[in-house]
């Protein structure tokens, strides 16, 4: 059996809010952006994690890579627990784990040229390197990600918000690192250039056996991209499994909300779906409900639900719910009762 | 007649690096009760032509052509004439529900506003208006809320508040700008559905400008797809998707991934929009076409109608493009 490249366990980030007009001994109100999520990450898999926003998906990645503090465990490959090690500690892995951001301009620096971006991971994790081997490495590393390696003096603005994107990809590639954490990559660009970076992400993992975390609100660039996809709800997991499974037989009444107010570039098939209406909005995640997050949005919720949460069951196809199962089947029951 | 008829509409902006021609020659029009999608990308000039329309322009931009509404010129009109038009006849709602909402007054101050400027109603009249509209648009306890402030709704509701106050005075017109471009797809979803719903209820016409195919697809009956400040193909909504007659059409839904049909690799459009910066000659979609012919960079056959109530402006006929 291959070993995961990383294993986390009941992952939680807690943040304290104290209100205005709070006395200085008023204990702080505790937001729990992440409540005890757990998966694990094959090498070279890519693992999609989808939710609306304010679901926690930015703040899990930001998480695993200490940018946040985090309780519970991340697990290495090599049996490290990434949450407990020192910064100093987290350096050796940081060259491993790398990011790409989602505005694409906002995350390079705009008095940096192109190459000094590029090689400035290269040259923090790899000191010894001399200057003609760090500006061959930029160079090559231009050309795979589809900028001219003539480029390599000029400064961000003078970039496209997709080249943008593509620099930022060949700053974290640079480094050789095992897994890629993408938050949000392709959100802010136009669709014709969104299908270009999706096709040199998925090109550059394929040569390069990246594993890729993949976090979007799109569901149809996740399921594009994913070998397998979390759903996520205020700070919960509500469905795993492979995209195939996921998006052709959603268990959790959530997916299948989410799924199905997608809106499908194709008229006939838009006017014949069927919607199924959330009610209302996302509860305040200060007071999130009892039990299941999702029982007071949820159509076939019960007394049970409000009762206790439901565990992901284990498997292959993982589902937090007390009564899952296809919409079909629901809507039957719905129509017979 | 059409309610709102555009001639041949121009809006260049003069800026420090030159003029930019964000708009180049746009002819349309729409019927009372028809919904018109306009897609394209940033830059695509889309938004620019309804702050034309609405005389919205940047004070650097210059609007050339007619602009006919009910009727009547609007085009550069005065603000007398603008501005009855604006509150009455023509609705707008913009992307960002945050920034176009004044932080600083109560929903129900800016929402009386209008009736109270333009309707001259009571204050107490308007503000039953003002809570019935609310609840029209589907804001839970609607009158609970009307006297709190824009940033205690989340971005949803304060997109409703925003719907709410744009057909206070039942406008014949609405015109969206990325309504839910900034919201989730379950958010989304709602607002689409409430917009159709209050489309056949006060029968008005709607134009809904937006990148987003799928949306247009649920929810127009015409749309024209923009780039480069000019229209490559407008036609009724149902050929568009299943057979597109433009290189550029086409590209764009090969490009999009979907969630009904499984993914092969993404068609993506090779190259950059292109700078409005220079003066465009030619057909602006030529230096990313795969049907490119020398003629393209040096001219662009004018819109034209190649089956009934679609028009394409291409130099190559639909069949070459197989």
């Amino acid at each position: 059996m291959t070993i995961p490249l990383l294993k986390v366990e009941d992952l939680r980030v807690t943040f304290q809010i104290s209100r205005e007009g709070d006395m200085p001994w008023t204990k702080p109100l505790q937001l729990h952006a992440v409540g005890g999520v757990s998966f694990e990450l094959m090498p070279g898999e890519t693992l999609g994690i989808v939710g609306e926003s304010g679901c926690g998906k930015s703040t899990l990645a930001r998480a695993i890579i200490q940018m946040v503090p985090a309780t519970g465990r991340a697990v290495w490959e090599d049996g490290v627990d990434l949450l407990s090690l020192s910064s100093r500690e987290m350096l050796k892995y940081r060259s491993d784990i790398q990011m790409v951001f989602q505005d694409p301009l906002a995350s390079l620096n705009p008095r940096m040229t192109v190459g000094q971006i590029i090689a400035e991971p290269l040259t923090t994790h790899h000191p010894g390197l001399s200057k003609d081997e760090v500006k061959l490495r930029v160079k090559a590393m231009m050309d795979k990600v589809g900028l001219l390696p003539n480029q390599i003096n000029r400064y961000p603005h003078e970039f496209s918000g997709g080249q943008c994107q593509r620099i930022g990809i060949a700053r974290a590639l640079i480094v050789e690192p095992k897994l890629l954490i993408c938050d949000e990559p392709v959100s802010a660009l136009d669709v014709s250039i969104q299908a270009q970076v999706i096709n040199l992400l998925m090109k550059l993992q394929r040569e390069l056996g990246l594993a890729m975390i993949f976090i979007a609100h799109d569901l149809s660039v996740v399921k594009h991209i994913s070998d397998r996809v979390m759903v996520l709800y205020l700070g919960r997991t509500m469905e795993v499994a492979t995209s195939g499974d996921l998006y052709s037989a959603p268990q959790h009444p959530y997916t299948q909300a989410l799924l199905s107010a997608v809106p499908i570039p194709d008229p006939a098939a838009e006017r014949a779906k069927r919607m199924i209406p959330l009610e209302g909005d996302l509860p305040s995640p200060l007071r999130p409900p009892s039990g299941c997050v999702f029982r007071t949005r949820c159509p076939r919720a019960e007394a049970r639900c409000a009762a206790d949460a439901p565990r992901l069951n284990p498997g292959d196809h993982q589902v937090a719910c007390h009564f899952p199962g296809p919409l079909a089947e629901f809507r039957k029951a719905m129509e017979e009762a | 007649m059409a309610l709102l008829d555009i001639k041949d509409l121009r809006v260049q902006f003069r800026t420090n690096d030159g003029v930019v021609n964000a708009v180049n020659g746009i002819t349309l029009s729409l019927e009372r009760g028809g919904a018109l999608g306009i897609v394209g990308e940033s830059g695509s000039g889309k938004s620019q032509l309804a702050f034309a329309v609405m005389g919205l322009l940047a004070k650097n931009g210059r609007a050339t052509g007619s602009v006919s509404f009910d009727g009547q010129e609007i085009l550069n009109a005065p603000p007398s004439v603008i501005n009855r038009v604006r509150a009455n006849k023509i609705g707008m709602i913009f992307q960002d529900p945050m920034t176009s909402l004044n932080s600083y007054m109560r929903v129900s101050d800016q929402m009386m506003e209008v009736l109270l400027h333009h309707k001259g109603m009571s204050k107490d009249q308007a503000a039953k208006e003002c809570v019935r509209m609310l609840d029209a648009v589907k804001i839970p306890d609607a009158a609970g809320r009307f006297r709190l402030y824009p940033h205690e709704f989340s971005g949803g509701m304060r997109q409703r508040v925003m719907i709410a106050m744009a057909l206070l005075c039942k406008p014949d017109l609405l015109i969206a700008d990325e309504p839910t471009t900034a919201l989730d797809v379950t958010v989304q979803a709602q607002i689409m559905q409430l917009l159709g719903d209050l489309r056949h209820d006060f029968g008005m016409a709607t134009i809904l400008i937006t990148h987003d195919l799928g949306v247009v697809a649920g929810f127009c009956d015409e749309v024209m797809v923009m780039y480069g400040g000019q229209v490559m193909e407008k036609s009724p909504v149902d050929p568009v998707f299943a057979a597109p007659s433009h290189p550029y059409t086409r590209g764009l839904l090969h490009a999009l991934p979907r969630v009904d049909q499984e993914g092969e690799e993404l068609a993506s459009i090779p190259g950059t929009p292109p700078n409005m910066m220079r003066a465009p000659k030619g057909c602006p979609f030529a230096p990313r076409c795969e049907f490119e012919i020398d003629r393209c960079t040096v001219a662009l056959d004018p819109l034209t109608e190649f089956a009934p109530g679609r028009f394409r402006a291409c130099n190559r006929p639909v069949e070459e493009l197989a």
